[in-house]
């Protein structure tokens, strides 16, 4: 089964100097294992909110919005596409991912499995 | 049945216990690669780990999962070694009569070794890699090396393998304990091959992988045409052997194939019956895998001309594969590059199959004329006698001509033949389609 991983944060609760060098290395081991394991298929960090774009569409008209887009709190930082057997070894592995964050991050993952046609 | 097993776990248990597998299916390879190099014995290490697994059954749910559960698994583990070996002189006779010097002191140290953590991290690549080459040894049957390989490398129960592979799992355990029984016996050493043994247990490995993949991608057995969990498993193992032997460029062309072949999984059939590659909803292929197993595909032609080696048989079916995967529409076909690839294969990989296909492929570069050449060629050959794809290729190429009534004999005996149903029932609809037999 395949699930995303979608990592989600309130970008004013982060570090203002961003990830650590310890936070770098630990995520490049841990990705690492994961890959060799067979269970990443793409993962990637997503840069701050205000250099994206949101595009909203809404009986038939569309607006693009630019960013920065100070309503939002809780921004998705991030994801990681995952092969796994079992819900539980997903949340195995999103656990660890949060894990090598450290304490000075308040982050959560949410896991949702990928529709695949049978 | 006690007390105690009609109590209900309260839910946090339920979810520890579940955790307790989660971390298993994730770390029992290493843990058993581990454990073999410190006790020479696969049967031994997997005890030694199950009884780990038991203890985290036990602990964990009452303290917590722990903030590194393989350390936690390996250092139990080890422990109940050290036990083990300290308690009971018969194991330790038993471990030298495995013909390896594993003495009382000696076991207890090298299980105590300080710095082991550091170690293991540094190794745990290498054991792994031994133990991939041990669980697809020659000595040991294709079914005992199918089932260890699941068991030990893809983290799958007994039952688990059992299930997948219909058969009853008393008959899977035998495999499985009749299997360790032959590596002991043999004094299969726990190493990787070198030097020109390499490329020949290579070769088992991809196999056995192969054959996984294979089984759950058409089932030989059971109603279901596919079993995606199985291809699934092949896939990961595919995808670690990448990981472990990033030089061996054939293992690069197996995970290529593999991906490739498992994007098309949702398009092969509909209703329950098979679809022909030509007659798939592309839009249904996984375009995901599809990518991943181009990328599998660049590694395996880089690591392929880093050794100055032409593409290996794995790698070729993966550019065959890769081929329709890039065309939108079945008629985008590159068929003249498809049928140069099988010319390549049957170079290396010389098989009748092999050369059926090349005429499919021909057929459709060069026209049906030149397609019938080949399979006319097998045909007088015999090698395909009673292989109803055959006839059904023939037959293809035949209408095609304009030899109508050769054409039709052909997909009668081709449906003859075979022995699935909806393919039978395909056959006869293209034979009734070429008219009444005059």
């Amino acid at each position: 089964m395949r699930y995303m991983m979608l990592l989600r944060l309130d970008p004013a609760k982060a570090p203002s100097d961003g990830p650590s060098e310890q936070l770098m290395t630990e995520m490049g081991v841990l990705l690492e294992e994961m890959t060799k394991a067979g269970v990443l298929l793409d993962t990637g960090g997503l840069r701050p909110v205000g250099s994206g774009a949101v595009i909203r569409q809404s009986g038939g008209k569309q607006t693009v919005l630019d960013g920065p887009f100070t309503e939002a709190k809780e921004v998705i930082g991030g994801y990681a596409m995952l092969q796994a057997k079992s819900l539980d070894e997903a949340v195995q592995w999103a656990s660890r991912f949060l894990a090598v964050h450290g304490d000075e991050w308040e982050i959560e993952t949410e896991i949702r499995q990928v529709e695949e046609p049978a | 049945m006690t007390a105690a097993d009609d109590r209900t776990p309260p839910p946090h248990a339920d979810r520890a216990r579940r955790a307790v597998e989660a971390v298993w299916r994730i770390e029992s390879p290493r843990l058993i690669a581990g454990l073999t190099r410190l006790v020479h014995d696969i049967g031994v290490a997997e005890e030694l780990a199950q009884d780990a697994l038991v203890a985290a059954l036990e602990q964990w749910p009452r303290d917590g999962v722990p903030r590194n559960p393989g350390a936690w698994l390996m250092t139990t583990a080890k422990r109940r070694g050290i036990d083990l070996i300290r308690r009971n002189e018969t194991f330790a006779r038993k471990l030298q009569l495995l013909g390896h010097e594993l003495e009382t002191a000696q076991g207890a140290a090298a299980f105590d070794a300080p710095g082991d953590a550091a170690a293991d991290d540094g190794g745990i690549g290498d054991d792994l890699l031994r133990l991939v080459f041990v669980a697809c040894h020659p000595v040991l049957s294709r079914e005992a090396r199918v089932a260890l390989t699941l068991r030990l490398l893809g983290g799958l129960t007994t039952d688990e393998v059992a299930r997948a592979f219909l058969v009853a799992e008393p008959t899977v355990a035998q495999r499985i304990v009749r299997a360790k029984r032959t590596l002991a016996k043999e004094k299969v050493p726990f190493e990787v091959p070198r030097g020109a043994e390499l490329a020949q247990r290579l070769a088992s490995v991809l196999e056995v992988v192969y054959l996984i993949f294979n089984e759950g991608y058409s089932a030989t057995a059971g109603d279901d045409w596919m079993r995606p969990g199985l291809c699934e498993d092949a896939l990961r193992l595919a995808r670690v052997l990448q990981g472990l032997m990033p030089a061996e460029p054939e293992v690069h062309g197996l995970a290529a194939l593999l991906e490739v072949q498992a994007s098309r999984s949702a398009a092969r059939t509909r209703g329950g019956a098979p679809v022909m590659l030509l007659d798939q909803d592309r839009r249904r292929w996984d375009q995901l895998l599809i990518h991943r197993g181009f990328a599998a595909l660049a590694r395996a032609d880089a690591a392929a001309r880093a050794r100055g080696a032409a593409p290996g048989p794995y790698a070729l079916q993966a550019a065959i594969a890769a081929c329709h995967a890039q065309a939108v529409r079945a008629e985008d076909t590159d068929w003249p590059r498809i049928a140069g690839l099988y010319r390549a294969l049957a170079g290396t990989a010389p098989s009748p199959v092999v050369e059926l296909n090349r005429a499919v492929a021909v057929g459709m570069a060069e026209g049906p004329a030149a397609g019938l050449v080949l399979a006319d060629a097998l045909a007088a050959g015999g090698a395909l006698e009673g292989y109803h794809l055959l006839p059904s290729v023939r037959g293809d190429l035949l209408a095609r001509l304009g030899r109508t009534a050769e054409a039709r004999d052909e997909f009668v005996r081709a449906a003859g033949l075979t022995r699935n149903g909806a393919e039978r029932t395909l056959l006869l609809r293209r034979a009734a389609d070429l008219g009444a037999a005059s």
